[in-house]
């Protein structure tokens, strides 16, 4: 095996890589921004390399000055972590180029998966099931009233270039789509210089579940399950659980073997996420996209499962076995991730800060993932997770009271902190009986 | 408080954010929940409504500004 390892990323997930990468007697490089110098990531490596400002443009999103810190320490294998390069198969391609080992699939295979549209086309002539909607960006609304039939209705108008929500708007029938289309329409162009629109299938009652797959060394592909990830703000995760309460025993095997399928479709290598979508009311469900990289919400699926997730993808990159029996996998009780984020528990609106108090809880079950300490800094130049805060139990309702106990004892003053929409979440009726949807936090906030 | 309906609204940032985008420009007429400005702060793009009908009477931001709490963005007539 490699020795070295360069963590090419921040915060919570590069001290979480730095934890396995020491854990296999091996030698962790961080390297960081300006911003960060003062962070728990920084201190715990075993070397640290500053590679620029704050701006992301000029250091954690910079190739050339990861890949010189990699020259620099010598190191022989390189972890993206998520977001930042994880994704960028010209990262991948040129960490290879250079000799090095790329800890992730290969550079094809995010290529791929990084077209949505390719992606969901090549999964089902894998025999995977997709949304309806169009191929291509609908010319004009009467090449949209067309689409729509083929469809059905409701149908979500969608511009190609949006995100986050923003661009998107549900159309009932053909006269809603007829003012619908031309409001996104005008919104995309004005906004992002991109006009385009696609149409997909609108699901009024939605979960998001996911499963975790594995691509082994040996070329098999593996999955361990899934996670439900439906309590969203703004289409962004807040909390996710494995197993999911929507997926029983039938439902998951589909879920996997389709997961499985996709992943094999690329020839998948190393960790990576098959997202779908659950139509509450039908119990189908329908690919949305891959996404290859180790996901946020890793450690509900260790916790569950007993796996180190960070050093399977090393053993993997090594051309080693797991280590674990793969044909052995059987996840015990039940986990909950709830993402601590600088925010305010109301509207969900940033809020960087100095941390002036950070005490963590503790216990049976309880596992923090922190980026961030006592007199350190949250800086608006990054995403506004501090922690993630992970709980084990026997069952969902064991992991629901240490969640609740958890909160109640993590104390964080300074930046804006949404902990009291988790004490609120934790005792919510929709959430404790398991029954919900992603527009589970919007009814709250109504 | 029938004077509301008179009274300019005045539109203000309510945390520390960059202008990512404009959406509207002066003198254009806007409905109640309409994106005026995207503004961006910890890598999440929040939009600015509209929080009436009404015409955009001034723009006080331009893309690339830093605002912080409390600036007024702009004022719906």
């Amino acid at each position: 095996m490699f020795e070295t390892v360069l963590v090419a990323n921040r915060g919570e997930i590069a001290r979480r890589v730095i934890r396995s990468v020491k854990s296999l007697g091996l030698r962790a490089v961080a390297v960081y921004s300006e911003a960060d110098e003062a962070l728990p990531f920084v201190k715990e490596a075993d070397e640290a390399v500053l590679i620029g400002p704050a701006a992301p443009a000029q250091s954690y999103r910079d190739i050339e000055a990861v890949l010189e810190a990699a020259r620099q320490t010598r190191a022989e294998a390189v972890h993206p972590g998520y977001g930042f390069l994880a994704e960028d198969p010209r990262f991948a391609a040129r960490v290879q180029a250079a000799g090095l080992v790329w800890v992730g699939p290969s550079p094809e295979a995010i290529e791929q998966m990084g077209d949505k549209i390719r992606a969901r086309n090549l999964v089902a002539a894998a025999g995977v099931p997709v949304s309806r909607g169009t191929e291509r960006p609908v010319a004009d609304l009467d090449a949209a009233v067309g689409a729509a039939v083929g469809i059905g209705y409701p149908l979500m108008v969608k511009a190609s270039a949006g995100g986050g929500g923003m661009g998107m708007s549900v159309a009932v029938d053909e006269s809603s789509l007829r003012a619908e289309f031309d409001k996104v329409q005008a919104f995309a162009g004005r906004t992002f210089g991109d006009a385009s629109v696609l149409l997909e299938r609108f699901y009024p009652r939605v979960r998001h579940v996911e499963v975790q797959i594995l691509g082994l060394a040996d070329g098999r592909v593996v999955a361990l399950g899934e996670r439900d990830c439906s309590v969203q703000r703004r289409n962004q995760k807040l909390v996710e659980e494995s197993p999911s309460p929507a997926v029983g025993p039938e439902l998951r095997m589909r879920m996997v073997e389709a997961a499985v399928r996709a992943g094999e479709a690329v020839g998948y290598r190393n960790a990576g996420t098959v997202e779908c979508l659950l139509d509450t009311e039908t119990g189908e469900f329908v690919f949305l996209e891959m996404n290859t990289r180790l996901q946020v919400e890793h450690p509900v699926t260790e916790m569950v499962f007993g796996i180190d997730l960070v050093e399977q993808q090393l053993r993997i990159a090594a051309q080693s076995p797991v280590s674990f029996d793969p044909d052995a996998l059987q996840p015990t009780g039940h986990a909950i991730e709830l993402r601590i984020n600088a925010e305010d528990p109301k509207r969900f609106l940033p809020g960087p800060g100095t941390i002036t108090s950070w005490e963590e809880p503790s216990g049976e079950g309880v596992r923090v993932d922190a980026g961030y300490a006592a007199g350190t800094t949250v800086t608006p130049h990054y995403d506004s997770l501090m922690a993630k805060l992970v709980v084990h139990g026997i069952d969902r309702d064991q992991a629901l009271e240490r969640a609740r106990a958890a909160v109640a004892s993590f104390r964080v003053e300074g930046p804006k902190c949404n902990l009291p929409f988790f004490a609120e979440l934790l005792d919510h009726p929709e959430f404790v009986s398991g029954d919900y949807d992603t527009g589970l936090v919007a009814r709250m906030r109504a | 408080m029938w004077l509301d309906a008179t009274v300019a609204k005045e539109i203000r940032a309510e945390m520390v954010a960059n202008v990512w985008k404009i959406v509207v420009t002066q003198g254009d007429s806007v409905a109640d929940g309409d994106t005026l400005v995207i503004l961006e702060s910890m890598k999440m793009e929040i939009p600015v409504l509209a929080e009436s009908d009404g015409v955009v009477a001034a723009l006080h931001v331009a893309e690339g500004d830093v605002v912080q709490e409390g600036d007024v963005i702009a004022i719906i007539d």
